[in-house]
């Protein structure tokens, strides 16, 4: 195992602690009708930031389930400049450039699980070096796709990391209510591949293990499941209210285990993080996302495009169609 | 519009699924970033033996059996064109597709649009659909009604042995997603000459099989084969019955449509589906739409039945008969 440098683990706080600064900015937003839906990263951070910081983005992929992307700057800017996109509701926000191996968002739980496996297997019958991490939560591993993608991975031994994220919590659901297994990771052996819990709020134990898992995808051992163990911190979504149902006690216990708060106790000790520097990472924070939020708004969009990238070719009707919408748009 | 007849080199006399299988021989020799992957697609050459011979030509890698689960062959196809490959998959049975619509009309038809392009979704998803074979239950249904509503999808339904292969070569070709639906009736019992070697029709343009002026018969897959030899058949009664072969509902060939009903002045549109909601309803609608003012009777369908597809013993009283086509034809030829 490869234990993340100290460096590495400040690379990865300072993505925790943007991602959490930016996700409070994101639900004020919100609230202001100025973006759609969204879904709060709060509790995640350690998880996300530091698989990516675990990957090489110049040849791994990453196919995010739709909490990941504040933490995902590892991947570059495009990445945040593309979510606020999605968040203003334009239709670029799917489109991140080529050269960024991130897949859009996928509101349809665990569809991409087997998005991840073809484009895995697809990599390897191209022999193309890399490995493609796939997120999905704790709710989403009770659907079919991750039964049917776990499965045809061990078949055929796909470089593919099947990334769960158990934050207890399928919107109201609680775990106990979505599986009587006692772990999600032991499902692994069913499908015979590899299967491994870890702390999800450890940002070091999080890199070990997908640098790991990685390592073993390349050299041709085949599929990891790892279930990272959280706890939803805020809500499912901004449309979601979970004083309805989460336990009080269960949360606080929870935020005792804060992943930043866990991270940041160790760079202090040594002598690598301060209140000082936490200050300066937040105000970047929020005026890169105030600045990708003004870009996004500001980004120009032609009621045509409604019809644009359905097909290649307009088929007969929908040439009949665009010429209508461009008709009744002068209206 | 295409041809009558239209020239053909070096043919030879082939079942559907022959032509089948010489397409995908073809396309595969031809770009091997193609992948065949399905049930049963390899080592047994498929259990209607349209893929047979290709896992030995072309290899375990290009040819792959998958586990028993069309979720994952859907959604897995979808990842193989994201790694820009071009995966041809097969569906066993076209009923069996409820089990992949999540993927196919949730990810597969929007891979494109919700990308923006840079995804580019060719992929072929190629099934045997319709009935008249005496097949288990949900082996027989066609769905191209429900298909067909899903933005983003081709779909394509060849009526010949020469245009499934002409048709099936431009789909995997085509840089959309294609469903491509091969009429089980139609598998061996649809015979006819198809060009060797190379050979592409293109989607889009409808094929008028019969020429005629009093009516013409509108019709795709399997029920094209029931209309020409309805059309054949009232040569004897002095009724010229023009046949129109859709071979791709989307795109559809609205011009061909619009052309042939024009002239003709009276339509019946044949289709197997359950009659709510089906493909005829959509074709009814755009000869109103394009010629209302050229029709001489109402349009009369000719479709199955609002019922679940039956079993055995109720197959023949589902599927259109070509006493109900004629019998329709005679209906729409009545109205002075």
């Amino acid at each position: 195992m490869t234990r993340p440098s100290d460096d590495q683990l400040l690379a990865v706080l300072v993505d925790m602690v943007a991602a959490r600064t930016q996700a409070r900015r994101l639900w004020n937003l919100q609230r202001q009708g100025r973006i759609g839906t969204v879904a709060p990263i709060d509790g995640h951070e350690a998880t996300v930031a530091a698989t990516a910081h675990a990957l090489d983005p110049s040849q791994d992929w990453i196919l995010p389930q739709y909490r990941e992307p504040l933490a995902l700057q590892r991947y570059g800017p495009e990445v945040l400049d593309h979510y606020m996109l999605y968040n203003v509701g334009h239709p670029d926000g799917s489109r991140l450039p080529e050269s960024v191996r991130v897949a859009p968002l996928q509101i349809s739980l665990a569809t991409q699980i087997p998005h991840a496996v073809g484009l895995a297997w697809g990599m390897t019958l191209q022999d193309e070096a890399g490995v493609v991490v796939v997120f999905f939560g704790d709710g989403s591993s009770s659907e079919g796709d991750f039964h049917e993608a776990a499965n045809l991975a061990g078949v055929l031994r796909a470089p593919v990391i099947l990334l769960c994220m158990n934050n207890q919590w399928a919107i109201s659901t609680p775990l106990h209510q979505q599986t009587a297994a006692a772990s999600l990771a032991d499902r692994a052996v069913g499908y015979g591949i590899n299967g491994v819990t870890v702390d999800g709020n450890d940002a070091a134990a999080v890199f070990d293990a997908v640098d790991e898992a990685r390592k073993r995808a390349l050299a041709g051992q085949g599929p990891t499941l790892i279930e990272a163990c959280v706890y939803r911190l805020g809500a499912h979504t901004t449309a979601d209210d979970p004083t309805r149902y989460v336990p009080p006690e269960d949360l606080e216990a929870a935020r005792r285990d804060d992943p930043i708060e866990r991270l940041e106790k160790h760079l202090v000790e040594l002598g690598l993080w301060d209140d000082e520097i936490r200050s300066a990472v937040e105000t970047q924070a929020l005026s890169r996302i105030d600045e990708a939020t003004d870009a996004a708004e500001a980004h120009p969009l032609r009621a045509e495009a409604l019809m644009d990238h359905c097909l290649s070719v307009d088929s007969p009707r929908m040439a009949r169609q665009r010429l209508a919408l461009l008709s009744e748009a002068e209206l | 519009m295409s041809e009558i007849g239209s020239s053909v080199t070096g043919p030879s006399e082939l079942t559907m699924l022959q032509a089948i299988n010489e397409a995908l021989h073809h396309e595969m020799a031809r770009d091997e970033r193609i992948v065949v992957l399905g049930e049963d697609v390899g080592r047994n050459g498929g259990v209607f033996r349209a893929t047979e011979g290709l896992v030995e030509k072309f290899g375990e890698e290009r040819v792959v059996d998958t586990p028993l689960a069309e979720g994952v062959i859907a959604g897995a196809a979808v990842g193989l064109a994201m790694a820009g490959l071009i995966p041809v998959a097969e569906l066993q049975f076209l009923g069996f597709s409820y089990q992949a619509m999540h993927q196919i009309a949730g990810q597969v038809a929007r891979l494109r649009y919700r990308t923006r392009s840079r995804f580019e979704p060719a992929i072929t998803i190629r099934s045997p659909f319709g009935g008249g074979v005496r097949t288990p239950e949900l082996h027989s249904d066609s769905l191209e009604g429900q298909l067909a509503n899903i933005a983003g999808l081709k779909l394509v339904t060849p009526a010949t042995a020469a245009d499934a292969k002409g048709l099936l070569s431009s789909s995997i070709r085509d840089p959309d997603p294609v469903v491509f639906l091969e009429p089980l009736r139609g598998y061996r019992g649809i015979r006819g000459e198809v060009p060797s070697g190379e050979h592409l029709v293109p989607l889009g343009e409808a094929r008028l099989a019969r020429e005629g002026d009093d009516v013409v018969v509108i019709a795709w897959s399997y029920q094209v084969e029931l209309a020409c030899r309805v059309a054949d058949a009232l040569i004897d009664e002095n009724l010229s019955v023009a046949v129109l072969d859709l071979r791709s509902l989307v795109p559809l060939d609205l011009a061909a449509i619009a052309s042939v009903v024009d002239r003709c002045g009276r339509a019946v549109v044949v289709e197997e589906a359950v009659q709510t909601g089906g493909f005829a309803g959509e074709v009814v609608t755009t000869i109103v739409e394009e010629c209302f003012w050229s029709l001489e009777s109402p349009v009369v369908r000719v479709s199955g039945y609002d019922v679940p597809y039956p079993v055995g013993q109720l197959e023949d009283t589902y599927v259109p008969s070509e006493a109900r086509i004629a019998a329709a034809v005679r209906r729409v030829l009545e109205v002075a």
